[in-house]
């Protein structure tokens, strides 16, 4: 189908968009890589009045690694941040975890801040965040925050971010040296996953543990991996706390199996 | 800063297949329908339009997209490029194109062309891809008739013999 009719502006800079967006809240759009928000205007799930499209914005097409912290800025795609130089060695999980978002065709265009916003509850971007504890950077003209991960992401499509904010980066902390899995279940490669389960395990051998698509946002916890039996002990207490959801795609009994299964197995990759 | 409002139309101009072209669009046109209507490429097939099935796929900038889920406004000045640039001139296909009729990797023809533009990205940034490789770019298309077993191999064929520098993994 076709999108309804929207205006469409296309700001040259930050403080451009920042005018923008307080003049229009929450009747205008943020148009980035457009990979979430052109198929939910195309099937008219959602209508915009203005669409502010904030892809030619230089400044915000920029990855800065600095004191430790990995810092995407929210015009930079998913295959921009794939091919960072040092990805694998400084953030082991985003460079296992990314190749899963989407299709190759749709990371040459979909951008990471855009899926973080987006809010998915079974997608990669925002469980990646969650298991780095990153934050997100929010600027506005009455001035500029920084949320944590668990703050962000409140329930299913739902964040903090107010409607006169603009997304200006996410931060991942660097964390080189880090024993990490990332695996999913998806009808098809590349479909968004029914649950996503991911695990690291630093140098002092603690093991967290993160999922989505089990509740309305990824969830993340250390567990107890000295041995196997403990590991699936705490795993399957915690399937029956977060309970999983009943969707088109799987019950939530459903979801709680998948992730007993999953969970052991990426547990047992990262444990040693 | 460029606005436009809803029902105002805008010149877009951009270099399609090497061509500087330019027409007018309102801003809710998506790419796929301004190649096909407003600039007469009908080469570039339009499917599920939410990003699903890849027959829309085209290069921006050297880079394979879904032209449903772009603009016509956002390629203002960008290098698009279509299944109609593959073939030479006087008709003759190009080693991709020759390989999916080799290999019958194609039958009704409706998914290829998104196919044959993904696979000229990535044949160019990874020339000697793995199977595995392949297969995953190729998620990223729906084909209803030849089933993709053939596919695979008409893109290994064109991989094998190309003498680019072999890249790691």
């Amino acid at each position: 189908m076709k999108p309804r009719p929207f205006d469409y502006v296309q700001p040259d800079t930050v403080d451009e968009a920042l005018a923008l967006l307080a003049e229009h809240g929450d009747e205008a759009r943020i148009l980035a890589g457009g990979q979430s928000l052109i198929p939910m205007l195309n099937l008219r799930l959602i209508e915009a009045a203005v669409l502010i499209d904030i892809s030619r914005i230089a400044e915000l097409d920029t990855i800065r690694s600095d004191g430790g912290v990995l810092e995407v800025g929210a015009a930079v795609t998913q295959n921009k941040l794939l091919a960072w130089p040092n990805l694998a060695r400084e953030s082991a999980l985003l460079a296992a975890g990314l190749p899963l978002v989407g299709h190759f065709q749709t990371r040459n265009k979909g951008t990471v801040c855009g899926s973080i916003a987006h809010a998915d509850p079974s997608s990669e971007l925002p469980l990646l965040l969650a298991m780095y504890a990153g934050e997100v950077v929010l600027r506005a003209q009455r001035g500029t925050r920084a949320v944590p991960a668990k703050d962000f992401h409140k329930d299913m499509l739902t964040t903090a971010r107010e409607p006169d904010e603009l997304i200006v980066a996410v931060r991942f902390p660097e964390r080189p040296r880090e024993r990490v899995a990332f695996r999913e279940i998806a009808r098809r490669h590349g479909d968004f996953a029914i649950i996503a389960v991911a695990a690291a395990a630093g140098a002092n051998g603690a093991v967290t543990l993160g999922v989505g698509g089990m509740a309305g946002r990824p969830v993340t916890r250390a567990v107890a991996a000295h041995d196997a039996a403990s590991a699936a002990d705490a795993i399957g207490q915690w399937a029956e706390e977060i309970k999983g959801y009943d969707d088109l795609h799987a019950s939530a009994a459903m979801r709680r199996d998948m992730f007993r299964k999953l969970a052991a197995n990426v547990v047992a990759e990262v444990a040693q | 800063m460029r606005a436009v409002k809803r029902d105002q139309k805008t010149r877009i101009a951009l270099t399609l297949n090497g061509r500087k072209l330019a027409a007018e669009a309102e801003p809710r046109l998506l790419l796929s329908d301004f190649l096909r209507h407003g600039l007469g490429a009908t080469g570039t097939h339009v499917g599920c339009e939410h990003g699903v099935c890849g027959a829309c796929t085209v290069l921006v900038d050297g880079v394979a997209v879904r032209s449903c889920l772009t603009l016509a406004v956002q390629a203002e000045g960008r290098e698009v490029r279509t299944v109609e640039s593959l073939a030479a001139p006087d008709g003759a296909l190009n080693p991709l194109q020759a390989a999916f009729r080799d290999h019958h990797a194609l039958q009704c023809g409706f998914c290829t062309p998104g196919i044959l533009m993904s696979f000229t990205d990535f044949l160019a940034r990874t020339p000697h891809p793995s199977e595995a490789q392949i297969r995953e770019v190729l998620s990223g298309h729906l084909c209803r008739c030849t089933g993709y077993a053939n596919i695979v191999e008409a893109i290994k064929e064109v991989a094998s013999s190309s003498h680019a520098p072999r890249s790691e993994g």
